[in-house]
């Protein structure tokens, strides 16, 4: 919420302070001339922002307090509920379930993925040939529609047709297919390996790219002092990467929040909620139930959290910076 | 002797290497080539058991099937992701030259919220933009869907061209405005041709986004009158869960601009793209 007063108070005192100007005249002519041209390169990028981010976060928050069933979406027309939708989604008994999956979700895409992401970029910091052209490879899971992502790991799970199932039954760990998809717990850990596949190319981007900036003086004189591999990257590589650790573990927050293409594509939220997230479940209460109060309710909920994440993003973004 | 058997030891040590980097990206793609191999598979042999590695006897008939019964949401996406694509560059170019160049008071604040737009849940704009766009006629329209995929671009492209343009050579635009260019000239004659790399990346990109937009067409339609091929890939996926061949070619195609992409920029992409911005 405190995103749209972020965003209403920045238009609003621009408006003042740009009409200020222009009425006030102080300047001289000429300078005032090239001021407001100036203001039009901005202005196309400041309605837009205005339109298409900051109205429809203030229309997500009204829609949350107003009443809402089917008949008010038939005819258009909720009265205020105050916090009615809220209380509503927080006492909803889907609700533990969301959040237990989303925690579990988050935790353990984060995790793999960040660690994971880590060693392969510290694995490419060696050199060799076709380096390049093969870290380049890696990154094809992140390019991908998350709709192709989705859809070609659900084949891969295929209890008939699935390599997963085949490859577990080759080996001799499992004798008959397993219903990856059937059994909560399971669909949970598939759409979550299917996530840390998109997000390894990712945190590798960003974690070689910072390796890549540690100036190489720095190992040579650990390595002189004879400190060995663990010191030198406890000593070395993670202090100086740690505001790119940052940077890497907060996009990771935010972006496995916004999480939906995959998920919604493998799994729909089923088998019973069992991987219903935070944003699956906002889309399952206002498109299916038609109870747009309370998925905008939970969409004002997400928004709180990333925001929160927001600020520490924008922080570690500016510590990289500098 | 020992020069020798030290050089042998170094390409040793680089054949390993190139080994242990090959595996991974084998484990990385094995996906992707099961989705190939399937895809030029019959339905029968896709269900054989056990599974063979390669196509059988390979066959395009699945593509030619998806293009007969999809080719027109490949073309829906394209239009979407084009329109999406140039109306962002349309905002975003002069937005990242003023950001850039001119010093307002709110310069500050503006580059803040383009941070904080990026972490914006879609779920969250799709609810509203579905009551907004019901009310001015643009749900299950190209227009509607263009301007909402473009939130996923103008953010990103703005912060991507402008840090572009910070690092330009600013003598260059001095030199200009001495004689006599408006800005606009300046614009348009220096900054847009120097940030070329800026603008491409940012175009790609935005491109990318839009092109595999899932959120915003599932909750814009009401209808199939304007459908992508996402969302037709996913009511096929409802419709015909078992037709793996067909689904598997229909992920090749929404997956050409991924491939593209990667080709184009394979030695552009920098950790600045992906920090700057998120994708989805």
């Amino acid at each position: 919420m405190s995103d749209v007063a972020l965003g209403t108070t920045a238009t609003r005192t621009d408006q003042v302070r740009l009409s200020g100007r222009l009425l006030r005249g102080k300047h001289p002519t000429r300078r005032r001339k090239r001021f407001s041209g100036r203001v039009l390169f901005l202005l196309p990028a400041v309605i837009y922002l205005l339109a298409l981010f900051v109205y429809p976060i203030v229309y997500n928050i009204l829609l949350s307090v107003r009443q809402s069933s089917v008949i008010v979406f038939v005819r258009n027309t909720g009265g205020f509920v105050g916090l009615t939708n809220y209380h509503m989604a927080v006492t909803n008994p889907v609700l533990p379930g969301v959040l237990y999956d989303t925690a579990i979700f988050m935790a353990g895409s984060i995790v793999v993925q960040f660690s994971l992401g880590f060693l392969i970029a510290l694995f490419f910091t060696r050199r060799f040939p076709l380096n390049g052209f093969l870290r380049s490879l890696i990154l094809v899971p992140w390019l991908l529609p998350g709709v192709v992502t989705g859809i070609i790991l659900r084949m891969m799970f295929d209890p008939n047709i699935g390599m997963v199932n085949q490859v577990l039954t080759d080996v001799g760990l499992i004798h008959s297919p397993i219903e990856w998809f059937a059994n909560g717990h399971l669909a949970l850990l598939v759409v979550v390996l299917a996530n840390i596949w998109v997000g390894i190319p990712f945190n590798m981007l960003l974690l070689h790219g910072g390796l890549q900036d540690i100036p190489k003086e720095l190992y040579e004189a650990a390595r002189v002092d004879g400190a060995g591999r663990v010191r030198i990257f406890r000593s070395i590589t993670l202090p100086v990467m740690r505001p790119v650790i940052a940077v890497v573990l907060v996009l990771g927050f935010i972006y496995t929040l916004k999480a939906f293409d995959i998920v919604m594509i493998m799994t729909g939220g089923g088998p019973m909620n069992a991987t219903q997230l935070l944003s699956t479940w906002a889309y399952t209460l206002s498109f299916y139930n038609l109870d747009f109060g309370q998925g905008a309710a939970i969409g004002t909920l997400m928004m709180l959290i990333s925001l929160v994440c927001a600020f520490a993003y924008v922080r570690s973004y500016r510590a990289e910076i500098r | 002797m020992s020069h020798r058997r030290s050089h042998r030891r170094r390409l040793l040590v680089s054949g390993l290497n190139v080994a242990g980097a090959l595996a991974i990206v084998g484990v990385m793609l094995i996906p992707l080539y099961w989705a190939v191999v399937t895809s030029l598979k019959t339905l029968p042999q896709s269900y054989a058991t056990p599974t063979s590695l390669l196509p059988p006897s390979p066959t395009f008939s699945a593509y030619s099937q998806v293009l007969h019964t999809q080719g027109g949401s490949l073309l829906t996406s394209f239009i979407i992701a084009i329109g999406a694509t140039v109306l962002s560059l349309l905002i975003s170019v002069p937005a990242a030259y003023a950001l850039a160049n001119f010093r307002f008071r709110v310069t500050g604040l503006v580059t803040l919220s383009l941070l904080v737009a990026q972490t914006v849940p879609g779920i969250v704009l799709g609810t509203s933009f579905f009551k907004i766009f019901a009310r001015i006629h643009l749900l299950n329209s190209y227009p509607g869907l263009i301007i909402a995929d473009s939130t996923y671009c103008v953010p990103f492209a703005i912060l991507v061209i402008r840090a572009f343009m910070i690092a330009l050579p600013r003598d260059l635009l001095e030199a200009a405005q001495v004689d006599g260019a408006t800005m606009l000239g300046c614009l348009l004659r220096i900054v847009i041709p120097l940030s070329r790399p800026a603008i491409l990346s940012a175009a790609l990109f935005s491109f990318l986004f839009a092109w595999g937009d899932f959120l915003f067409a599932l909750t814009l339609s009401t209808s199939n009158a304007v459908e992508p091929m996402t969302l037709s890939i996913y009511s096929y996926l409802g419709q015909y869960t078992s037709q793996w061949p067909e689904l598997m070619a229909a992920a090749v195609f929404a997956a050409i601009p991924s491939a593209i992409l990667l080709v184009l920029v394979q030695q552009g992409i920098r950790g600045g793209i992906a920090t700057a911005g998120l994708k989805g």
